[in-house]
């Protein structure tokens, strides 16, 4: 009923090539924005920003990252956790170099450092392809997680080998540190996930967004048909990372306040971060938040029903999340391969005909 | 002769022994390429699984126990038996193929043309799946596996081999220190791949399997059956990642990280191209003496060591870069 594109006449071009064409999608979508801005902020706690909206919000841009790399341009990549390192770091770094500059820049300065060392790991994969870049990008995994661990310059000669974010504010609210307010952290992490979904929306749908896809269809028939690989290929890897670090820079600073490398950002956080693409949709940004909604949810939905119901010990629950998580993966891929983005869109199409199918 | 020549000798040895590890692994990984296109990122965590079935029939545990007893309040933990090493491993080895039938039957079978990385990412997930299983089954604490043959003999040697330490302290003066274990391993791996080799070479199924890996179509056109034969190769998969697990496992423990052999396996796979089986062993040689050569001569004095995690990787990578196949790997034809 409510759900039609009949009575909605476009009348320019750039009406009719808008983002959310049909009049129901966009009020919904300008009403997500206002619950997320304006309500959420007033009615939040610690527990439901560090359990679940933060990390939410966090994976969510790190699987737009991944998604615009993996999903949209076909270069498959297993070293989001080490870029993300590289995110935190850079950002602790500007952080305590330069304590009087705002956050904001910091972030996106450590999200530019990423896309550069995402782009001098991606020039490989103008020569590999396929399994084999893959497995070449675990060589940035593993050593930029060893160079962190083994350089003193990255963590200012702590003891500890530890990095802490030191406490930093926004225009007078604390945003890292003990004492920042869930409300503000929210609301920090909020405004990078939607401009990074808007920024990565419309990239996708520009002639960059077309490039990629070209290049992960069909490289050669891309390269033929003149798009250049060089430059769409490196501008992926370079997109990508940005939102990656990004990604990183949140988590350490905002969200952990602390961070040991190895364990932070080793390769299961990469396979996280690919398994919300997958589940969520590869070629989709609202399948990364799909993705990424799920497998935080998951973990935290588990431990209520299996610990806090059922009474079992944690680590059987940690177990039955694997295997959760592995079927889920394997399920999604025969069923449904491209994921939660597509039963989205299938709801879509059936709503739009609804109630009369035929 | 000079110590630290002496010294590179000894790293060099040991270099070739733990590439020899390395390869077992990497086996398993172009058996199931070979004959069915799919990139098993799973290998390694059959290693562990294998490892874990081995060692939990052996001590007579009882599988699921902890979850059996969260759920019911009882107090099940062990049969009460134990049993001896060959009977174990020949009931581990029908585990891993009534596992490799299940992998066949209830994946792959559904995903039957799809892209390769979606194969791959589909035993990325089973990976997850047969872990979190794993360890549901047997508990996740560490396990040590010794494994004697005939009762209190015939058991997996560990520790230095006393016969090499004499005979090059005679050489140079200096005694090499080589692990027992490390060297059953070549020996075993040796074995091994001179029986896949034949098997592949001489056997019904054999020259079957090889039919599948050349052309499905060809193959199922002769009258090949191409379930059993993904069955067969998942199940000599499964067979070789027991070998692998029984060695990593004798070697350090039965426990997660086992699994992170894959993750090793990779470059080896790499720089010896994925359809190839003597590119595989050469490969884990490459990388085995790589890593440890690179470790003693440039990353322990000047680089603050532990550069093993890192260095097959960037080798492989930049290996790659010159010639995108791997060494033995057939070239890569691409048509629009």
């Amino acid at each position: 009923m409510l759900y039609r594109e009949a009575g909605d006449f476009h009348t320019t071009y750039t009406s009719d090539s808008q983002t959310f064409p049909i009049r129901f999608d966009r009020y919904r979508y300008y009403a997500v924005l206002v619950v997320a801005f304006l309500v959420v902020p007033f009615i939040i706690n610690d527990y439901w920003a560090n359990a679940i909206l933060l990390p939410f919000l966090i994976y969510a841009i790190a699987s737009i990252g991944l998604n615009i790399l993996t999903g949209y341009c076909g270069q498959v990549s297993l070293g989001t956790g080490g870029f993300m390192a590289v995110g935190a770091y850079a950002c602790y770094k500007l952080m305590t170099a330069f304590p009087d500059v705002s956050m904001f820049i910091h972030i996106i300065l450590a999200g530019g450092i990423t896309a550069f060392v995402g782009v001098l790991f991606g020039l490989p994969s103008l020569r590999i392809k396929g399994f084999y870049l893959a497995v070449a990008t675990l060589a940035a995994q593993f050593f930029l997680l060893w160079l962190f661990n083994k350089v003193p310059w990255f963590y200012n000669y702590s003891a500890s080998g530890q990095i802490n974010a030191p406490e930093r504010a926004v225009f007078g609210f604390e945003v890292t540190g003990p004492n920042a307010a869930a409300s503000t952290t929210y609301l920090f992490c909020l405004v990078f996930c939607a401009v990074s979904a808007l920024i990565a929306r419309n990239l996708t749908r520009g002639t960059v967004g077309r490039s990629w896809m070209a290049i992960r269809d069909m490289d050669i028939a891309a390269e033929i048909i003149g798009v250049n690989p060089l430059r769409a290929k490196l501008s992926a890897f370079a997109v990508s990372s940005f939102f990656v670090g990004i990604a990183g820079a949140l988590f350490f600073s905002v969200y952990l306040g602390a961070v040991e490398v190895g364990e932070a950002f080793s390769i299961q956080k990469s396979f996280l971060v690919l398994f919300m693409v997958i589940i969520g949709g590869l070629g989709s940004i609202f399948g990364s938040f799909a993705g990424a909604a799920f497998l935080v949810l998951l973990p935290v939905g588990l431990k209520v029903l299996g610990v806090d119901l059922m009474g079992w010990p944690t680590d059987i629950v940690a177990h039955f999340q694997l295997v959760i998580v592995g079927a889920l993966i394997i399920f999604f891929l025969i069923v449904e391969p491209h994921g939660l983005a597509q039963l989205w869109r299938l709801a879509k199409e059936k709503l739009r005909l609804w109630p009369f199918p035929h | 002769m000079s110590d630290q020549f002496v010294f590179a000798m000894e790293v060099t040895l040991n270099g070739l022994m733990a590439g020899v590890l390395y390869a077992l692994v990497a086996l398993g990984f172009v058996l199931i390429y070979k004959a069915s296109g799919i990139f098993n990122f799973a290998q390694g965590v059959m290693a562990l699984f294998a490892a874990m079935t081995l060692v939990g029939i052996m001590n007579g545990q009882v599988p699921f126990a902890h979850l059996i007893n969260a759920t019911f309040g009882t107090d099940l933990h062990h049969f009460g038996w134990h049993l001896p090493a060959l009977l174990a491993i020949a009931l581990t080895v029908g585990v891993m193929v009534l596992l490799a039938w299940c992998v066949q039957r209830f994946v792959f079978r559904h995903l039957v043309g799809q892209e390769p990385i979606i194969l791959f990412m589909a035993t990325i997930g089973l990976a997850y799946f047969l872990e979190g299983v794993a360890d549901l089954m047997w508990g996740s604490e560490i396990k040590t596996l010794d494994v004697c043959l005939f009762g209190e003999t015939g058991c997996l040697p560990q520790g230095i081999n006393e016969t090499i330490d004499t005979v090059t302290y005679g050489w140079f003066g200096y005694g090499f220190f080589i692990d027992n274990l490390d060297i059953t391993a070549t020996i075993v791996a040796a074995i091994l791949v001179i029986a896949l080799i034949a098997f592949s070479q001489y056997t019904k199924q054999g020259r079957a399997l090889r039919a599948v890996a050349d052309d499905h179509q060809a193959a199922l056109s002769v009258g090949i059956s191409l379930n059993f034969i993904w069955v067969l190769v998942w199940s000599l998969a499964g067979f070789v990642a027991l070998v692998a697990g029984i060695m990593w496992g004798a070697k350090s423990g039965v426990q997660f990280s086992l699994s992170l052999i894959a993750l090793k396996a990779l470059p080896v796979l790499m720089l010896g191209g994925f359809t190839s089986i003597p590119g595989a062993i050469v490969g884990g040689l490459i990388i085995g003496v790589g890593e440890k050569l690179f470790e003693f001569a440039i990353g322990a004095p000047f680089l603050g060591g532990a550069t093993e995690n890192w260095f097959a990787y960037v080798l492989a990578l930049v290996f790659l870069v010159f010639r995108p196949q791997g060494l033995f790997g057939e070239k890569i034809i691409e048509r629009v």
